[in-house]
Protein backbone atom coordinates (compact mmCIF):
# COMPACT_ATOMS: atom_id res chain seq x y z
CA UNK A 1 0.00 0.00 0.00
CA UNK A 2 2.07 2.97 -1.25
CA UNK A 3 -0.74 5.50 -1.35
CA UNK A 4 -1.52 7.33 1.91
CA UNK A 5 -5.33 7.34 1.90
CA UNK A 6 -5.45 10.09 4.53
CA UNK A 7 -3.51 12.68 2.55
CA UNK A 8 -4.42 11.48 -0.95
CA UNK A 9 -6.91 13.27 -3.14
CA UNK A 10 -10.15 11.61 -4.22
CA UNK A 11 -8.80 11.21 -7.75
CA UNK A 12 -5.62 9.55 -6.44
CA UNK A 13 -7.61 7.15 -4.27
CA UNK A 14 -9.96 6.21 -7.11
CA UNK A 15 -7.02 5.70 -9.47
CA UNK A 16 -5.23 3.46 -6.98
CA UNK A 17 -8.34 1.42 -6.21
CA UNK A 18 -9.05 0.92 -9.90
CA UNK A 19 -5.41 -0.04 -10.50
CA UNK A 20 -5.49 -2.48 -7.62
CA UNK A 21 -2.60 -0.92 -5.72
CA UNK A 22 -4.86 -0.41 -2.70
CA UNK A 23 -8.25 -1.86 -1.87
CA UNK A 24 -11.38 0.13 -1.06
CA UNK A 25 -11.47 -1.69 2.26
CA UNK A 26 -7.95 -0.53 3.15
CA UNK A 27 -8.91 3.05 2.35
CA UNK A 28 -12.10 2.76 4.37
CA UNK A 29 -10.35 1.31 7.43
CA UNK A 30 -7.71 4.06 7.35
CA UNK A 31 -10.38 6.74 7.20
CA UNK A 32 -12.52 5.16 9.94
CA UNK A 33 -9.44 5.03 12.18
CA UNK A 34 -8.72 8.71 11.53
CA UNK A 35 -12.32 9.62 12.37
CA UNK A 36 -12.13 7.61 15.62
CA UNK A 37 -8.93 9.36 16.72
CA UNK A 38 -8.36 12.84 15.27
CA UNK A 39 -12.06 13.19 14.53
CA UNK A 40 -12.82 13.49 18.22
CA UNK A 41 -10.87 16.73 18.47
CA UNK A 42 -12.39 18.28 15.38
CA UNK A 43 -15.96 17.28 16.36
CA UNK A 44 -16.82 17.09 12.69
CA UNK A 45 -18.91 13.90 12.68
CA UNK A 46 -22.27 13.33 14.35
CA UNK A 47 -22.69 9.80 12.94
CA UNK A 48 -20.19 7.34 11.51
CA UNK A 49 -21.70 4.73 9.18
CA UNK A 50 -18.96 2.14 9.73
CA UNK A 51 -20.95 -0.97 8.90
CA UNK A 52 -22.38 0.49 5.74
CA UNK A 53 -18.98 1.82 4.63
CA UNK A 54 -17.29 -1.53 5.17
CA UNK A 55 -20.01 -3.33 3.21
CA UNK A 56 -19.78 -0.89 0.31
CA UNK A 57 -15.98 -1.09 0.22
CA UNK A 58 -16.07 -4.89 0.32
CA UNK A 59 -18.55 -4.93 -2.56
CA UNK A 60 -16.24 -2.68 -4.60
CA UNK A 61 -13.26 -4.92 -3.86
CA UNK A 62 -15.23 -8.01 -4.83
CA UNK A 63 -16.28 -6.40 -8.09
CA UNK A 64 -12.70 -5.49 -8.91
CA UNK A 65 -11.52 -9.00 -8.07
CA UNK A 66 -14.09 -10.40 -10.50
CA UNK A 67 -13.59 -7.93 -13.33
CA UNK A 68 -9.85 -7.19 -13.04
CA UNK A 69 -8.09 -3.90 -13.61
CA UNK A 70 -10.33 -2.95 -16.50
CA UNK A 71 -13.46 -3.39 -14.42
CA UNK A 72 -15.77 -0.40 -14.41
CA UNK A 73 -15.56 0.68 -10.80
CA UNK A 74 -16.55 4.27 -11.41
CA UNK A 75 -14.68 7.57 -11.22
CA UNK A 76 -14.96 7.72 -7.41
CA UNK A 77 -14.04 4.09 -6.77
CA UNK A 78 -13.40 3.64 -3.08
CA UNK A 79 -13.41 7.39 -2.29
CA UNK A 80 -14.64 8.00 1.26
CA UNK A 81 -17.00 10.92 1.65
CA UNK A 82 -19.27 12.38 4.33
CA UNK A 83 -22.30 14.65 4.25
CA UNK A 84 -23.70 17.51 6.32
CA UNK A 85 -26.29 15.97 8.61
CA UNK A 86 -29.19 17.57 6.75
CA UNK A 87 -28.78 14.96 3.98
CA UNK A 88 -30.99 11.88 4.38
CA UNK A 89 -28.86 8.83 5.08
CA UNK A 90 -30.87 5.61 5.09
CA UNK A 91 -31.03 4.23 8.60
CA UNK A 92 -30.06 7.51 10.33
CA UNK A 93 -32.37 10.34 11.52
CA UNK A 94 -31.74 13.56 9.58
CA UNK A 95 -30.74 15.95 12.36
CA UNK A 96 -30.20 19.17 10.41
CA UNK A 97 -28.16 20.21 13.45
CA UNK A 98 -31.20 20.22 15.69
CA UNK A 99 -32.29 18.56 18.92
CA UNK A 100 -35.88 18.27 17.72
CA UNK A 101 -35.13 16.13 14.66
CA UNK A 102 -33.40 13.51 16.81
CA UNK A 103 -36.89 12.20 17.49
CA UNK A 104 -37.58 11.75 13.78
CA UNK A 105 -37.60 8.23 12.40
CA UNK A 106 -34.52 7.15 10.53
CA UNK A 107 -34.49 8.11 6.86
CA UNK A 108 -35.55 5.27 4.60
CA UNK A 109 -33.63 6.33 1.50
CA UNK A 110 -30.47 8.30 0.82
CA UNK A 111 -30.51 11.82 -0.61
CA UNK A 112 -30.16 11.87 -4.39
CA UNK A 113 -26.62 13.27 -4.27
CA UNK A 114 -25.47 10.45 -1.98
CA UNK A 115 -26.99 7.93 -4.37
CA UNK A 116 -25.12 9.53 -7.27
CA UNK A 117 -21.75 9.64 -5.49
CA UNK A 118 -22.13 6.02 -4.44
CA UNK A 119 -23.17 5.02 -7.95
CA UNK A 120 -19.82 6.48 -9.04
CA UNK A 121 -18.02 4.30 -6.49
CA UNK A 122 -17.95 6.62 -3.47
CA UNK A 123 -18.13 5.21 0.05
CA UNK A 124 -20.25 7.14 2.55
CA UNK A 125 -18.60 7.13 5.97
CA UNK A 126 -20.87 9.40 7.99
CA UNK A 127 -22.87 12.53 8.72
CA UNK A 128 -21.33 15.86 9.71
CA UNK A 129 -21.89 18.52 12.34
CA UNK A 130 -23.62 21.76 11.32
CA UNK A 131 -25.23 24.90 12.71
CA UNK A 132 -28.81 24.34 13.82
CA UNK A 133 -31.21 24.15 10.88
CA UNK A 134 -28.45 25.77 8.76
CA UNK A 135 -29.26 29.27 10.13
CA UNK A 136 -25.62 29.92 10.94
CA UNK A 137 -22.25 31.15 9.66
CA UNK A 138 -20.08 29.96 12.59
CA UNK A 139 -20.18 26.14 12.65
CA UNK A 140 -21.13 26.25 16.31
CA UNK A 141 -23.90 24.02 17.62
CA UNK A 142 -25.37 24.11 21.14
CA UNK A 143 -26.48 20.46 20.97
CA UNK A 144 -23.43 18.77 19.46
CA UNK A 145 -20.70 21.27 20.35
CA UNK A 146 -18.79 23.39 17.86
CA UNK A 147 -17.03 22.09 14.78
CA UNK A 148 -13.35 22.94 15.29
CA UNK A 149 -11.00 24.43 12.73
CA UNK A 150 -8.18 21.98 11.94
CA UNK A 151 -5.68 24.84 11.61
CA UNK A 152 -6.44 26.07 15.14
CA UNK A 153 -8.96 24.08 17.14
CA UNK A 154 -9.83 27.12 19.25
CA UNK A 155 -11.21 28.75 16.12
CA UNK A 156 -14.43 28.41 14.17
CA UNK A 157 -14.78 26.33 11.05
CA UNK A 158 -17.38 28.73 9.76
CA UNK A 159 -20.84 27.46 8.96
CA UNK A 160 -23.33 26.30 8.67
CA UNK A 161 -21.55 23.36 6.95
CA UNK A 162 -18.92 23.39 9.71
CA UNK A 163 -18.27 19.66 9.90
CA UNK A 164 -18.07 19.48 6.10
CA UNK A 165 -15.27 22.06 6.14
CA UNK A 166 -13.48 20.61 9.16
CA UNK A 167 -13.59 16.99 7.95
CA UNK A 168 -11.96 17.80 4.61
CA UNK A 169 -9.45 20.36 5.89
CA UNK A 170 -8.62 18.03 8.78
CA UNK A 171 -7.87 15.15 6.39
CA UNK A 172 -10.57 12.89 7.75
CA UNK A 173 -12.13 12.51 4.28
CA UNK A 174 -11.05 13.87 0.88
CA UNK A 175 -14.59 14.85 -0.06
CA UNK A 176 -17.72 16.13 1.68
CA UNK A 177 -21.06 17.66 0.81
CA UNK A 178 -22.70 20.70 2.33
CA UNK A 179 -25.47 23.18 1.71
CA UNK A 180 -25.25 26.88 0.94
CA UNK A 181 -28.23 29.20 1.38
CA UNK A 182 -26.36 32.43 2.00
CA UNK A 183 -22.75 31.23 2.16
CA UNK A 184 -22.74 28.00 4.16
CA UNK A 185 -20.34 26.23 1.78
CA UNK A 186 -18.22 29.26 0.94
CA UNK A 187 -17.69 30.57 4.49
CA UNK A 188 -16.38 27.29 5.98
CA UNK A 189 -14.31 26.61 2.84
CA UNK A 190 -12.66 30.00 3.38
CA UNK A 191 -12.07 29.67 7.12
CA UNK A 192 -10.84 26.06 6.81
CA UNK A 193 -8.70 26.71 3.73
CA UNK A 194 -10.21 24.25 1.25
CA UNK A 195 -11.98 24.35 -2.10
CA UNK A 196 -15.77 24.56 -2.29
CA UNK A 197 -18.28 24.70 -5.11
CA UNK A 198 -21.70 26.28 -4.83
CA UNK A 199 -23.26 25.45 -8.20
CA UNK A 200 -25.93 27.42 -10.01
CA UNK A 201 -29.30 27.43 -8.23
CA UNK A 202 -31.25 24.48 -9.58
CA UNK A 203 -28.23 22.61 -10.93
CA UNK A 204 -27.92 19.86 -8.29
CA UNK A 205 -30.83 17.99 -6.79
CA UNK A 206 -31.81 18.81 -3.23
CA UNK A 207 -34.14 15.82 -2.97
CA UNK A 208 -34.25 14.17 0.43
CA UNK A 209 -32.33 16.87 2.26
CA UNK A 210 -33.75 18.96 5.10
CA UNK A 211 -34.51 22.41 3.66
CA UNK A 212 -33.94 25.88 5.08
CA UNK A 213 -34.94 28.56 2.56
CA UNK A 214 -36.36 26.96 -0.57
CA UNK A 215 -35.78 30.14 -2.61
CA UNK A 216 -32.05 30.12 -1.87
CA UNK A 217 -30.97 26.58 -0.93
CA UNK A 218 -28.10 24.99 -2.88
CA UNK A 219 -26.00 21.86 -2.30
CA UNK A 220 -22.39 21.30 -3.30
CA UNK A 221 -19.03 19.65 -2.61
CA UNK A 222 -15.89 20.48 -0.58
CA UNK A 223 -12.46 19.06 -1.48
CA UNK A 224 -8.71 19.69 -1.15
CA UNK A 225 -8.13 19.93 -4.91
CA UNK A 226 -9.98 21.55 -7.78
CA UNK A 227 -10.08 18.30 -9.76
CA UNK A 228 -11.78 16.55 -6.87
CA UNK A 229 -14.45 19.26 -6.80
CA UNK A 230 -15.06 18.72 -10.51
CA UNK A 231 -14.99 14.95 -10.16
CA UNK A 232 -17.67 14.98 -7.50
CA UNK A 233 -19.71 17.71 -9.18
CA UNK A 234 -19.77 15.86 -12.49
CA UNK A 235 -20.93 12.69 -10.76
CA UNK A 236 -23.83 14.56 -9.13
CA UNK A 237 -25.17 16.49 -12.13
CA UNK A 238 -28.39 15.71 -13.94
CA UNK A 239 -32.12 16.31 -13.62
CA UNK A 240 -34.01 14.83 -10.70
CA UNK A 241 -37.82 14.84 -10.76
CA UNK A 242 -37.79 14.59 -6.95
CA UNK A 243 -36.60 18.22 -6.69
CA UNK A 244 -38.95 20.63 -8.50
CA UNK A 245 -36.19 23.26 -8.65
CA UNK A 246 -33.67 20.93 -10.32
CA UNK A 247 -33.47 21.93 -13.98
CA UNK A 248 -33.85 19.73 -17.05
CA UNK A 249 -30.35 20.50 -18.34
CA UNK A 250 -28.22 17.50 -19.25
CA UNK A 251 -24.99 17.00 -17.35
CA UNK A 252 -22.28 19.38 -18.62
CA UNK A 253 -19.06 17.67 -17.60
CA UNK A 254 -16.35 19.97 -16.29
CA UNK A 255 -13.44 17.66 -15.54
CA UNK A 256 -12.51 16.98 -19.18
CA UNK A 257 -12.05 20.73 -19.77
CA UNK A 258 -10.60 21.76 -16.44
CA UNK A 259 -7.05 22.21 -17.77
CA UNK A 260 -8.01 24.40 -20.72
CA UNK A 261 -6.56 27.42 -18.93
CA UNK A 262 -7.74 30.99 -18.80
CA UNK A 263 -6.75 32.25 -22.24
CA UNK A 264 -9.57 34.32 -23.63
CA UNK A 265 -11.44 34.60 -20.35
CA UNK A 266 -12.32 38.13 -19.24
CA UNK A 267 -11.77 38.31 -15.50
CA UNK A 268 -12.78 41.27 -13.35
CA UNK A 269 -12.60 42.18 -9.67
CA UNK A 270 -15.68 43.21 -7.71
CA UNK A 271 -15.14 46.64 -6.19
CA UNK A 272 -17.20 48.88 -3.95
CA UNK A 273 -19.27 46.81 -1.56
CA UNK A 274 -16.92 43.83 -1.94
CA UNK A 275 -13.91 45.80 -0.66
CA UNK A 276 -15.61 47.57 2.19
CA UNK A 277 -15.01 45.95 5.55
CA UNK A 278 -12.43 43.47 4.32
CA UNK A 279 -9.56 42.80 6.70
CA UNK A 280 -6.03 43.15 5.25
CA UNK A 281 -5.68 39.37 4.86
CA UNK A 282 -8.86 39.18 2.76
CA UNK A 283 -7.52 41.90 0.48
CA UNK A 284 -4.08 40.25 0.32
CA UNK A 285 -5.68 36.98 -0.79
CA UNK A 286 -7.75 38.77 -3.40
CA UNK A 287 -4.72 40.65 -4.69
CA UNK A 288 -2.65 37.48 -5.03
CA UNK A 289 -5.39 35.78 -7.03
CA UNK A 290 -6.04 38.84 -9.20
CA UNK A 291 -2.34 39.31 -9.88
CA UNK A 292 -1.88 35.67 -10.89
CA UNK A 293 -4.78 36.02 -13.31
CA UNK A 294 -3.62 39.42 -14.59
CA UNK A 295 -7.08 40.71 -13.68
CA UNK A 296 -7.02 44.49 -13.46
CA UNK A 297 -10.51 45.58 -14.41
CA UNK A 298 -12.70 46.49 -11.48
CA UNK A 299 -16.48 46.32 -11.84
CA UNK A 300 -19.27 47.43 -9.54
CA UNK A 301 -22.03 44.96 -8.79
CA UNK A 302 -24.93 47.37 -8.40
CA UNK A 303 -26.97 47.53 -5.21
CA UNK A 304 -25.14 44.68 -3.50
CA UNK A 305 -26.08 46.12 -0.09
CA UNK A 306 -29.75 45.89 -0.98
CA UNK A 307 -29.22 42.41 -2.41
CA UNK A 308 -27.85 41.22 0.90
CA UNK A 309 -30.73 42.94 2.69
CA UNK A 310 -33.30 41.22 0.47
CA UNK A 311 -31.62 37.85 1.01
CA UNK A 312 -31.76 38.54 4.74
CA UNK A 313 -35.51 39.21 4.64
CA UNK A 314 -36.30 36.16 2.48
CA UNK A 315 -34.17 33.97 4.74
CA UNK A 316 -35.75 35.17 7.97
CA UNK A 317 -39.30 34.76 6.70
CA UNK A 318 -39.04 31.54 4.71
CA UNK A 319 -37.08 30.02 7.57
CA UNK A 320 -39.80 31.10 10.00
CA UNK A 321 -42.50 29.61 7.78
CA UNK A 322 -40.63 26.31 7.63
CA UNK A 323 -40.35 26.11 11.41
CA UNK A 324 -43.64 27.77 12.47
CA UNK A 325 -45.18 24.65 13.99
CA UNK A 326 -41.98 23.73 15.79
CA UNK A 327 -41.71 27.28 17.13
CA UNK A 328 -45.24 27.01 18.51
CA UNK A 329 -44.75 23.65 20.17
CA UNK A 330 -41.03 23.14 20.77
CA UNK A 331 -39.57 26.61 21.22
CA UNK A 332 -37.46 25.54 24.21
CA UNK A 333 -35.73 22.85 22.16
CA UNK A 334 -34.18 25.30 19.66
CA UNK A 335 -30.80 26.96 19.98
CA UNK A 336 -31.96 30.27 21.52
CA UNK A 337 -30.04 32.29 18.93
CA UNK A 338 -31.84 30.46 16.12
CA UNK A 339 -35.22 30.52 17.84
CA UNK A 340 -35.21 34.27 18.46
CA UNK A 341 -34.37 35.03 14.83
CA UNK A 342 -37.04 32.65 13.55
CA UNK A 343 -39.74 34.04 15.85
CA UNK A 344 -38.83 37.54 14.68
CA UNK A 345 -38.98 36.32 11.08
CA UNK A 346 -42.51 35.03 11.61
CA UNK A 347 -43.60 38.58 12.44
CA UNK A 348 -42.39 40.23 9.22
CA UNK A 349 -45.27 41.29 6.92
CA UNK A 350 -45.58 39.38 3.64
CA UNK A 351 -45.54 42.66 1.68
CA UNK A 352 -41.87 43.06 2.53
CA UNK A 353 -41.04 39.55 1.39
CA UNK A 354 -42.77 40.11 -1.92
CA UNK A 355 -40.80 43.32 -2.40
CA UNK A 356 -37.60 41.40 -1.73
CA UNK A 357 -38.49 38.82 -4.37
CA UNK A 358 -39.24 41.59 -6.88
CA UNK A 359 -35.95 43.24 -6.12
CA UNK A 360 -34.27 39.89 -6.67
CA UNK A 361 -35.46 39.80 -10.27
CA UNK A 362 -34.32 43.39 -10.90
CA UNK A 363 -30.89 42.69 -9.40
CA UNK A 364 -30.49 39.46 -11.37
CA UNK A 365 -31.04 41.35 -14.63
CA UNK A 366 -28.41 43.97 -13.74
CA UNK A 367 -25.80 41.39 -12.77
CA UNK A 368 -26.46 39.36 -15.92
CA UNK A 369 -25.70 42.53 -17.90
CA UNK A 370 -22.22 42.51 -16.33
CA UNK A 371 -21.72 38.96 -17.58
CA UNK A 372 -22.18 40.15 -21.16
CA UNK A 373 -18.84 41.97 -20.69
CA UNK A 374 -16.90 39.67 -18.36
CA UNK A 375 -16.74 35.92 -17.83
CA UNK A 376 -15.64 35.69 -14.23
CA UNK A 377 -15.74 38.03 -11.22
CA UNK A 378 -13.41 37.79 -8.22
CA UNK A 379 -14.48 38.76 -4.70
CA UNK A 380 -13.43 37.94 -1.15
CA UNK A 381 -15.17 34.92 0.39
CA UNK A 382 -15.08 36.12 3.98
CA UNK A 383 -14.09 39.47 5.49
CA UNK A 384 -11.46 37.86 7.75
CA UNK A 385 -9.80 34.59 8.75
CA UNK A 386 -11.38 32.25 11.29
CA UNK A 387 -12.60 33.99 14.48
CA UNK A 388 -12.34 32.28 17.85
CA UNK A 389 -15.10 29.87 18.82
CA UNK A 390 -17.59 31.81 20.90
CA UNK A 391 -16.45 35.17 19.59
CA UNK A 392 -19.54 37.36 19.36
CA UNK A 393 -18.29 40.44 17.52
CA UNK A 394 -15.52 41.59 15.23
CA UNK A 395 -14.49 44.95 13.83
CA UNK A 396 -14.98 45.51 10.12
CA UNK A 397 -13.97 48.84 8.66
CA UNK A 398 -13.83 50.33 12.16
CA UNK A 399 -17.33 49.19 13.08
CA UNK A 400 -18.01 46.49 15.69
CA UNK A 401 -20.48 43.98 14.24
CA UNK A 402 -21.92 40.58 15.23
CA UNK A 403 -19.79 37.73 13.82
CA UNK A 404 -22.72 35.39 13.25
CA UNK A 405 -24.57 37.69 10.88
CA UNK A 406 -21.60 39.22 9.10
CA UNK A 407 -19.27 36.40 8.09
CA UNK A 408 -21.41 36.11 4.97
CA UNK A 409 -21.43 39.72 3.82
CA UNK A 410 -19.62 38.87 0.57
CA UNK A 411 -21.38 35.59 -0.12
CA UNK A 412 -25.02 36.63 0.35
CA UNK A 413 -25.35 39.00 -2.62
CA UNK A 414 -24.04 36.22 -4.91
CA UNK A 415 -26.14 33.23 -3.84
CA UNK A 416 -29.14 35.58 -3.74
CA UNK A 417 -29.34 35.19 -7.52
CA UNK A 418 -27.96 31.67 -7.67
CA UNK A 419 -24.66 32.35 -9.44
CA UNK A 420 -22.12 29.49 -9.47
CA UNK A 421 -19.05 30.08 -7.32
CA UNK A 422 -15.82 28.17 -6.75
CA UNK A 423 -14.08 29.18 -3.55
CA UNK A 424 -10.28 28.94 -3.69
CA UNK A 425 -8.10 28.94 -0.54
CA UNK A 426 -5.04 31.18 -0.35
CA UNK A 427 -2.65 29.57 2.15
CA UNK A 428 -1.72 32.65 4.16
CA UNK A 429 -0.01 32.26 7.54
CA UNK A 430 -1.10 31.66 10.21
CA UNK A 431 -4.58 31.06 8.82
CA UNK A 432 -5.92 30.57 5.29
CA UNK A 433 -8.67 32.62 3.68
CA UNK A 434 -10.43 32.19 0.35
CA UNK A 435 -11.53 34.11 -2.71
CA UNK A 436 -14.78 33.63 -4.62
CA UNK A 437 -14.56 32.91 -8.35
CA UNK A 438 -18.02 33.85 -9.60
CA UNK A 439 -19.37 32.91 -13.03
CA UNK A 440 -22.57 33.44 -15.00
CA UNK A 441 -25.40 30.97 -14.42
CA UNK A 442 -24.59 27.45 -15.68
CA UNK A 443 -20.89 28.28 -16.21
CA UNK A 444 -19.42 26.27 -13.37
CA UNK A 445 -16.92 25.09 -15.98
CA UNK A 446 -15.38 28.55 -16.26
CA UNK A 447 -15.05 29.03 -12.51
CA UNK A 448 -13.44 25.60 -12.19
CA UNK A 449 -11.01 26.33 -15.05
CA UNK A 450 -9.89 29.53 -13.35
CA UNK A 451 -9.55 27.73 -10.01
CA UNK A 452 -7.47 25.01 -11.64
CA UNK A 453 -5.19 27.55 -13.32
CA UNK A 454 -4.58 29.19 -9.94
CA UNK A 455 -3.89 25.82 -8.35
CA UNK A 456 -1.38 24.91 -11.06
CA UNK A 457 0.31 28.27 -10.58
CA UNK A 458 0.69 27.50 -6.88
CA UNK A 459 -1.34 30.52 -5.82
CA UNK A 460 -4.15 28.59 -4.16
CA UNK A 461 -3.96 25.35 -2.20
CA UNK A 462 -5.39 23.65 0.85
CA UNK A 463 -2.63 24.06 3.47
CA UNK A 464 -1.17 20.75 4.62
CA UNK A 465 -1.70 19.74 8.22
CA UNK A 466 1.05 18.52 10.49
CA UNK A 467 -0.41 15.14 11.51
CA UNK B 1 -39.87 53.30 6.05
CA UNK B 2 -38.94 53.71 9.70
CA UNK B 3 -40.28 51.73 12.62
CA UNK B 4 -40.18 53.19 16.10
CA UNK B 5 -38.90 50.87 18.82
CA UNK B 6 -42.16 51.15 20.75
CA UNK B 7 -44.09 50.20 17.64
CA UNK B 8 -42.09 46.97 17.62
CA UNK B 9 -43.34 46.11 21.10
CA UNK B 10 -46.88 46.48 19.81
CA UNK B 11 -46.15 44.45 16.69
CA UNK B 12 -44.57 41.67 18.75
CA UNK B 13 -47.47 41.57 21.19
CA UNK B 14 -50.03 41.46 18.37
CA UNK B 15 -48.12 38.90 16.32
CA UNK B 16 -47.66 36.60 19.30
CA UNK B 17 -51.43 36.54 19.79
CA UNK B 18 -52.45 36.46 16.13
CA UNK B 19 -49.96 33.78 15.12
CA UNK B 20 -50.09 31.76 18.34
CA UNK B 21 -46.36 32.18 18.89
CA UNK B 22 -44.62 31.55 22.19
CA UNK B 23 -42.94 34.43 23.97
CA UNK B 24 -41.21 34.45 27.33
CA UNK B 25 -40.16 37.78 28.87
CA UNK B 26 -36.49 36.80 28.67
CA UNK B 27 -36.76 36.28 24.91
CA UNK B 28 -38.35 39.66 24.18
CA UNK B 29 -35.17 41.78 23.88
CA UNK B 30 -33.50 39.41 21.42
CA UNK B 31 -36.65 38.95 19.35
CA UNK B 32 -37.16 42.71 19.27
CA UNK B 33 -33.55 43.29 18.24
CA UNK B 34 -33.80 40.70 15.48
CA UNK B 35 -37.10 42.11 14.26
CA UNK B 36 -35.60 45.60 14.19
CA UNK B 37 -32.64 44.38 12.12
CA UNK B 38 -34.89 42.52 9.68
CA UNK B 39 -37.17 45.52 9.24
CA UNK B 40 -34.17 47.79 8.67
CA UNK B 41 -32.97 45.40 5.99
CA UNK B 42 -36.45 45.31 4.49
CA UNK B 43 -36.50 49.11 4.43
CA UNK B 44 -33.42 49.09 2.23
CA UNK B 45 -35.39 47.01 -0.24
CA UNK B 46 -38.69 48.91 -0.08
CA UNK B 47 -36.88 52.24 -0.43
CA UNK B 48 -35.68 51.15 -3.85
CA UNK B 49 -38.21 52.08 -6.55
CA UNK B 50 -39.18 49.29 -8.93
CA UNK B 51 -41.59 49.37 -11.86
CA UNK B 52 -45.08 48.07 -11.10
CA UNK B 53 -44.68 45.32 -13.65
CA UNK B 54 -41.60 43.81 -12.03
CA UNK B 55 -42.24 40.11 -11.57
CA UNK B 56 -41.15 38.50 -8.31
CA UNK B 57 -38.17 36.19 -8.81
CA UNK B 58 -40.02 32.86 -8.37
CA UNK B 59 -42.20 32.23 -11.42
CA UNK B 60 -44.70 29.40 -11.17
CA UNK B 61 -45.16 27.28 -14.28
CA UNK B 62 -48.37 25.27 -14.54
Amino acid sequence: MSLNPITASAAEIAGAVRAGSITASQVTEAVLAAIRTRGQTLNAFTAVTEERARAKAAALDARRAQSGALGALGPLAGVPFAVKNLFDVAGVPTLAGSKINREHPAATRDATLIERLEAAGGVLVGALNMGEYAYDFTGENVHDGPSRNPHDTLRMTGGSSGGSGGAVAGQLVPLSLGSDTNGSIRVPASLCGIFGLKPTYGRLSRARTFPFVASLDHLGPFARTVSDLALAYDAMQGHDPDDPVCVQRPAELTLPRIDEGIDGLKIAIAGGYFRKGAAPEALTALERVATALAARREIEIPEATRARAAAYVITATEGAALHLDRLRTRAHDFDPAVRDRLIAGAMVPATLVNKAQKFRRWYRARVLEIFTEVDVILAPATPCTAPLIGQQTFVLDGVELPVRANLGIYTQPISFIGLPVVVVPVPLKPLPIAVQIIAAPWREDMALRVARALERAGVVAAPALAI
Amino acid sequence: MTTQPDALDGLIEAAVQALDLPLEPAWQPAIKANLAVTLRQAALVTDFPLPDDTEPAPVFQA
